[in-house]
């Protein structure tokens, strides 16, 4: 502690209970308090952190603004907590070039709103774009809602600066999409901090659409809905998103925005076409079609942007308007066939029920990405969370064996490091391993993330077949 | 057999454990809160600050921890949080509730304890006291009392010249008698006329007597109504504002009155607060909840009453300034613009970040003054990118901070009230 302070300044450092009792949790349901917290204002200060942590061999945890649902930016096995909040600057905006060098706690929302008026925004627009940063994003890969047509994460970052466990600043890629050698940056995004620290990040800007229809959809039941998601994309139509939520999903929702998602319906979807003006409205008349054919009972199409914003707002505030119904959730993340919607939500139900849990679900169900969120009450004991994490595994084992896997876009972490038996090979793991080890021979970039670890996994010995 | 262990916090004014189980910590409020954007650190955001109060509740931090002190009260209140939650989190009654306890659980220095006092026990609650103190600040700060205060070089000083510098540089109380419509009445309310409203914004008061006359509405006289105890709550004192809150509220249930008008949004906002302040007291909480419910803020009324005289042209360029209690704290954010482009002639623009804080909240500015400067500071910017040269605003907290912050930057925009503006406009017309 007192040696950090001495390198980085009383300002830079946080040491007080009270101060680390606040490192202790993001988004999700893991917690762990840290030994100190850092941060930096520059690359400078990040190299010189690392070299401190590793020639005292103290973890080293990034974090952006802890949004994240799978406890990535918890020190489970303490060290430093690195938050990146105060490296949140637009570096540059390099118009025709379509690029922008950003510092990695700038907030994703805030990059597109910068680059909008020259008619341009940043794609991956995870529902959590308000508040998480382009840092998190890069290390979680993460997606959206309109990940359906335009990629994750990884398919808008051409550049970044990293810094490595013993202090070495590394620059991987540029402005340019291809590279000779290996493809690192490809390898770095989305190890979810274990791979070193991103100080610098270059994305991708791409033009806005023309124009977008936006259209809601209420069901009868979730099979309607499901049964339209393939009935739309087996039409040939590309929507750039297509969401699904439950009924008890809306009424959060629906508390939270007054958008007019309908109450009593069993299944919502909301569907968005976009780009050039020409052909948007035939696109949008077949899609309303099909959602009657499928006994919609209400179809709407946003009159303006004003009621899409509005629409958009709850859908992309579902996870965090669940307060409104339970104090506590745990979300899952698993990737399935799209085909395989309706019997895989109906065992989601059961799982719920067997538990004597309430199970949420709002989704990216173009993708197949399911979050089910999974009720739970932590005042009334440990037995709730462990409730919720028995139902969560059950819904995660289906999803493997669907032909899907654990994670869409939220990540391992800390949360499914355990699980990740049930989907990889221990040769799998090995090569993972093996990766890891080349950037960060020592183990000090957040450790006890990704990979299973023999004291927390112990009672998870998964028949290593199971894929 | 295992004792319970003792209550973590001192009284039953802590902040509620139901509300604080709202928080799913997804961390949504994080980039609307002023003091997170300053500091950039998780105890001074709000998910931070609700986690600070649970973690006391869990019997892992003591009610008397200076840490939590330090970031409770680095809170502005602002509520923006609150606007920001997609799970409807009541923070405004949690750090209130917080700071009820800091209150109790922290001794205070002697000299600490005789300034509160002062503030809150005798100068707030007597219209009287409270018109000689501003009419001394006013002569003090017309008397140049700032510069020789800031010539001191001492801190306590230099704080109180700028607390001078707020101070408009004339006081106009006056008392409003009965106002009787216009036409034919639509509406009967009375007014609220507020500590600092009544004593140093007395003209906006009568302003907006006028415009609603103007508007078919009778405006009655009360007796006795005191200040409103929007400052002892966000100070903690409780106590002190549920005395206040009785006698406002015996004394409007003296009239009878369609609405109560509020031209402060911080006093509408804690008057509409008023069934929650006086929940656990059963001789009050109903009648508190009646009261509570007929609360209007002068923009709102007026806004959903509709206006039913046009007013005259003006002409300016004006931005609207949204006041944290009128729009976080009481969610009223169309009415007002609805007014301000009801007056022809105007050329109104946006203001970005119309929804910040501009660091006012009551002694934010004695008890913070570095993170008050650089709060104010951002809103200053912001205005003087709209280039309007007049800034519209429904609060005298906002109105003296955004006069204060634009003259020492050197800018010549004034500052309004919007029913100051509207009563203009009806003399135009
Ligand atoms: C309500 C809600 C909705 C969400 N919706 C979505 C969604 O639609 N799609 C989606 O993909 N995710 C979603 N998420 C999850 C989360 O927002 C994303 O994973 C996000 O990218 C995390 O960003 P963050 O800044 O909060 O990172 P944190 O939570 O702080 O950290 C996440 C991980 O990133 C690492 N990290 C952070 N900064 C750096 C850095 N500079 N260098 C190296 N590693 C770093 C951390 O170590 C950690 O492992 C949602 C979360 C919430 C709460
Ligand atoms: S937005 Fe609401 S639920 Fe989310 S962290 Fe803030 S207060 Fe908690
Ligand atoms: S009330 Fe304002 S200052 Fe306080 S936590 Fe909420 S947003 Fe931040």
């Amino acid at each position: 502690m007192r040696g950090l302070v001495a390198l980085l300044g009383r300002e830079k450092v946080l040491g007080a209970r009270e101060d680390l009792l606040l490192y202790e949790y993001d988004g999700a349901v893991d917690t762990a308090t840290p030994d100190a917290v850092v941060l930096p204002e520059s690359t400078a200060d990040v190299a010189a952190l690392a070299r401190f942590c590793h020639e005292h061999r103290v973890p080293i945890v990034p974090r952006g603004a802890g949004t994240g649902l799978s406890g990535g930016a918890i020190p489970v096995e303490g060290g430093v907590v690195v938050s990146f909040a105060r490296m949140a600057r637009i570096l540059e905006i390099d118009v025709p070039n379509l690029r922008a060098v950003v510092q990695p706690g700038l907030i994703n929302l805030h990059l597109s709103t910068a680059v909008a008026p020259h008619g341009l925004y940043f794609v991956p627009d995870p529902s959590s774009q308000k508040a998480c940063t382009l840092g998190g994003n890069v290390a979680e890969n993460s997606g959206g809602p309109h990940t359906l047509a335009y990629g994750v994460t990884t398919n808008h970052v051409t550049g970044i600066e990293i810094v490595l466990s013993d202090g070495t600043v590394l620059r991987l890629g540029g402005k340019a999409v291809e590279d000779e050698g290996y493809d690192l940056v490809g390898a770095f995004v989305g190890s979810e901090g274990t791979l070193g620290l991103v100080t610098e990040i270059t994305v991708k800007l791409t033009p806005l659409p023309e124009d977008k229809r936006t259209v809601m959809a209420a069901f009868p039941t979730m099979d309607e809905a499901s049964e339209t998601v393939s009935a739309i994309i087996a039409a040939g139509i590309v929507p750039s998103a297509i969401e699904m939520m439950d009924q008890l999903a809306t009424q959060a929702v629906e508390a939270s925005v007054h958008a007019g998602y309908p109450l009593d319906a069993g299944g919502i979807l909301l569907l968005e076409v976009d780009g050039p003006r020409d052909g948007l409205d035939d696109a949008r008349a077949r899609i309303e079609k099909i959602c009657r054919d499928h006994l919609a009972s209400e179809v709407r199409v946003a009159s303006g942007a004003l009621e899409r914003e509005r629409l958009w707002a709850g859908r992309k505030g579902a996870f965090a308007a669940m307060g409104r119904l339970s104090p506590d959730y745990y979300v899952q993340d698993g990737v399935i066939p799209r085909t395989r919607l309706p019997d895989i939500l109906r065992l989601v139900k059961d799982a719920g029920v067997r538990h004597r849990l309430r199970v949420a679900n709002v989704f990216h169900a173009g993708d197949g990405n399911l979050h089910p969120l999974i009720l739970f009450d932590s005042r009334l004991g440990p037995d709730e969370l462990e409730r919720a994490k028995a139902a969560g595994l059950e819904i995660l084992t289906a999803c493997v064996e669907a032909g899907g896997s654990i994670t869409g876009e939220h990540g391992v972490g800390m949360e499914k490091n355990c699980y990740m038996p049930l989907q990889f090979q221990p040769s799998d793991l090995a090569a993972m391993r093996r990766l890891k080890d080349a950037f960060d021979p020592d183990g000090l970039m957040n450790p006890g993330k990704i990979f299973p670890t023999p004291s927390r996994c112990r009672e998870f010995a998964f028949a290593s077949t199971a894929r | 057999m295992t004792a319970t262990p003792p209550l973590p916090y001192p009284n039953a004014d802590a902040p509620s454990q139901d509300l604080i189980a709202a928080c799913v910590h997804c961390g949504f409020c994080l980039p609307t809160c002023p003091t997170y954007a300053v500091l950039g650190v998780e105890m001074d955001s709000p998910r931070g600050r609700i986690r600070l109060m649970k973690t006391v509740w869990e019997h892992r931090l003591g009610a008397d921890a200076p840490g939590l002190e330090d970031h409770i009260s680095k809170c502005l209140d602002c509520r923006a949080c609150e606007t920001a939650c997609p799970s409807g989190v009541e923070y405004g009654k949690l750090v209130e509730g917080a700071r009820s306890q800091i209150v109790v659980a922290r001794p205070r220095s002697p000299i600490e304890r005789l300034i509160r006092a002062a503030a809150f026990e005798w100068l707030l609650p007597h219209r009287r006291a409270l018109g000689t103190f501003a009419t001394l600040s006013i002569a003090a700060k017309r008397l140049g009392m700032g510069s020789l205060l800031r010539a001191t070089r001492l801190g306590v000083a230099r704080r109180m010249a700028d607390l001078l510098d707020l101070l408009p540089a004339h006081s106009t109380a006056t008392r409003s008698a009965t106002i009787s419509a216009r036409g034919t009445r639509r509406a009967r309310v009375a007014m609220l006329e507020g500590c600092v409203m009544g004593s140093v914004f007395g003209e906006t008061n009568a302003a907006t007597a006028r415009v609603l006359a103007r508007n078919g509405v009778e405006v009655i006289a009360t007796v006795d109504q005191t200040c409103c105890g929007a400052l002892h709550a966000h100070a903690g004192e409780r106590e002190l504002a549920r005395d206040l809150a009785r006698r406002n509220i015996a004394a409007f249930e003296q009239v009878t009155a369609d609405a109560v008008i509020v031209n402060a949004a911080g006093c509408g906002a804690a008057m509409k607060e008023y069934g929650w302040l006086l929940k656990d007291d059963p001789a009050w909480s109903a009648r508190a909840s009646a009261f509570a419910a007929k609360v209007k803020d002068a923009t709102e009324f007026l806004g959903d009453l509709g206006m039913s005289e046009r007013p005259g042209t003006l002409h300016a360029r004006v931005t609207w300034d949204d006041p944290c209690h009128l729009l976080h704290g009481q969610k009223i954010r169309d009415q007002p613009r609805a007014l301000l482009s009801a007056i022809p002639g105007l050329e109104v623009v946006p203001l970005a970040e119309a929804d910040w804080c501009c660091g006012s909240a009551g002694t934010y500015n004695v008890t913070q003054p570095d993170l008050a400067r650089s709060i104010l500071e951002r809103k200053v910017a912001n205005i003087v990118r709209t280039g309007a040269d007049t800034v519209v605003t429904a609060n005298p907290g906002c109105l003296m901070q955004i006069q204060s912050g634009l003259r020492q930057a050197g800018h010549k925009v004034r500052v309004v009230h919007l029913m100051d503006l509207l009563d203009e406009a009806y003399r135009t017309g």
